[in-house]
C-alpha cells in the first residue's frame, strides 16, 4: 500500500470538519485560535464575536487564553492552536498549571509540521510527547485524539471537566481552502468583549 | 526621624486605585517589595512566568475579559517581550510595563549593559511610550501617568525605573 502522506498512519483526522464539529458542541465556550491555521479553522466553522482570531503573536495564544480565564472564571475557555505554536509557548503551560484555572482548556491541533510555511517538519514528529510535557508541568488532565468519532469525548472534555486540560489532536497535514476573518485587531477585540457586555455599540 | 515610604507603596495605591488587580512577572530585586505586597493581597493575583512575553498575552487576555493587568520586569526581560508587543498594538489594547533598570547606572556586571542600553530604544521602536524616572519621590505619579494612557488610550506604556534609584548589585566588590 502507499500512501501520499508524510504524517504517519496515526494522523489522519481532517482539520476542518473536525474543528467545526467540536465548536459546535462548545455551549458558550470562549475561544482563543492561534495564528494561521487554527484562525482559519475556527472561522470556516462559522463567525462568532466568542472568536478571538490572531494574525500574529505566536507562542501568545495560551497565555492570552490565561488571561481571558483568569478575568471571566464564569466562562469556559478554549485556546484552539497548533503543535509549532505550542512548542514556541510551552513554558505558558507551567504558567497555566501554576495558576491552576478550572476553566480553562487547551486543544492542540498537532500535524507534527509547520503547515503554514511549507510544511516543514515539526519537533512533535518524533521525540516531543506534549501531554507528557503538560502532565509534568502540573497540567492533570490531559488527552489523546486519533479518531474523528472521538468529538464527542473531546468536546465533553475541553467543555466540561474541572480543572486545566490540555488534549492533541493528531490531524493529517492537509491543505485546506484559505478562509480569512476578520483582521483588524481593534475590530476583533472590540466585538468579543461588546459579547461580554464590557463595551456597548 | 521616620524614613520615608518606600516607592513600591506608593505604586501599590495607584494600582488600588485603578483596579489593576494581576502582575504578571518575573522577579527583580528592585520589585520584591512591590511582589511582596502583591502577593500578600488576597484583592491581587500575582502571576509568574517562564519568560516575560507571556506577561503580554495574560494581560491582554485579562484586558480582553474585563479585568486590568501589568507586567513587571527587569530590563533584560523587555528584550524577550519585543514580538509580543506587537499583540497589544494590533487589538488595540492597553499594556502597562513596570521595568527596573539594570545596564545603567553604576552596573557591576558588563552582560547587562546591552539589553540595559537597549530597553528604552527597543520599547520605542515597537511603539511603547517610555516613562523614565530617576527619582524614588516621584515613581507613584509616573506609574499613574504611564497606567492613565495606557487604560484609557489602549496604548502601551512602560514606566523604566532608573538603576540610580534601585542601586547596583556590586557583588562585594570594590
Amino acid at each position: 500500500m502507499t500512501t501520499t502522506s508524510s504524517t504517519p498512519a496515526s494522523n489522519k483526522i481532517q482539520r476542518r470538519a473536525f474543528v467545526a464539529e467540536l465548536l459546535k458542541r462548545r455551549g458558550n465556550a470562549l475561544v482563543i485560535p492561534g495564528l494561521g491555521s487554527p484562525t482559519w479553522d475556527t472561522f470556516a466553522s462559522g463567525d462568532s464575536p466568542e472568536y478571538l482570531y490572531s494574525w500574529g503573536g505566536m507562542g501568545l495564544a495560551v497565555p492570552t487564553a490565561l488571561g481571558v480565564a483568569l478575568a471571566q472564571p464564569s466562562r469556559r475557555v478554549l485556546a484552539l492552536t497548533g503543535d509549532g505554536e505550542m512548542m514556541m509557548g510551552i513554558g505558558s503551560l507551567a504558567v497555566v498549571a501554576d495558576q491552576n484555572p478550572q476553566n480553562l482548556a487547551i486543544l492542540v491541533l498537532d500535524n507534527e509540521h509547520f503547515g503554514e510555511t511549507g510544511r516543514q517538519t515539526g519537533l512533535t514528529a518524533n521525540k516531543v510527547d506534549l501531554t507528557a510535557v503538560a502532565r509534568g508541568f502540573g497540567i492533570e488532565r490531559t488527552m489523546t485524539v486519533t479518531e474523528e468519532g472521538k468529538v464527542g469525548e473531546l468536546a465533553e472534555f475541553l467543555f466540561q471537566g474541572q480543572g486545566p486540560a490540555l488534549a492533541v489532536a493528531k490531524i493529517a497535514l492537509s491543505e485546506d481552502p484559505w478562509r480569512l476573518p476578520e483582521k483588524d485587531g481593534g475590530t476583533i477585540a472590540r466585538r468579543f468583549r461588546m459579547a461580554l457586555g464590557l463595551e456597548t455599540a | 526621624m521616620t524614613s520615608p515610604e518606600h516607592w513600591s507603596s506608593d505604586v501599590f495605591r495607584e494600582m488600588k486605585a485603578r483596579d489593576i488587580r494581576t502582575v504578571c512577572t518575573i522577579p527583580d530585586g528592585g520589585l520584591t517589595q512591590l511582589l511582596n505586597m502583591v502577593k500578600a493581597d488576597p484583592v491581587h493575583r500575582l502571576v509568574t512566568l517562564t519568560t516575560e512575553e507571556e506577561g503580554i498575552g495574560i494581560a491582554t487576555g485579562c484586558w480582553l475579559g474585563g479585568e486590568r493587568a501589568m507586567i513587571a520586569m527587569q530590563s533584560s526581560g523587555v528584550g524577550n517581550c519585543i514580538n509580543a508587543l506587537g499583540l497589544p498594538t494590533a487589538l488595540r489594547t492597553p499594556c502597562l510595563m513596570l521595568v527596573t533598570m539594570r545596564g545603567q547606572w553604576g552596573e557591576f556586571n558588563p552582560w547587562q549593559v546591552p539589553m540595559g542600553q537597549g530597553t528604552r530604544p527597543a520599547l520605542e521602536a515597537m511603539g511603547v511610550k517610555c516613562f523614565p524616572v530617576d527619582k524614588a519621590a516621584e515613581i507613584g505619579e509616573t506609574f499613574a501617568a504611564a497606567a492613565d494612557l495606557a487604560f484609557h488610550g489602549g496604548l502601551s506604556a512602560a514606566v523604566l525605573i532608573s538603576q540610580r534609584v534601585i542601586g547596583a548589585k556590586g557583588f562585594g566588590q570594590k
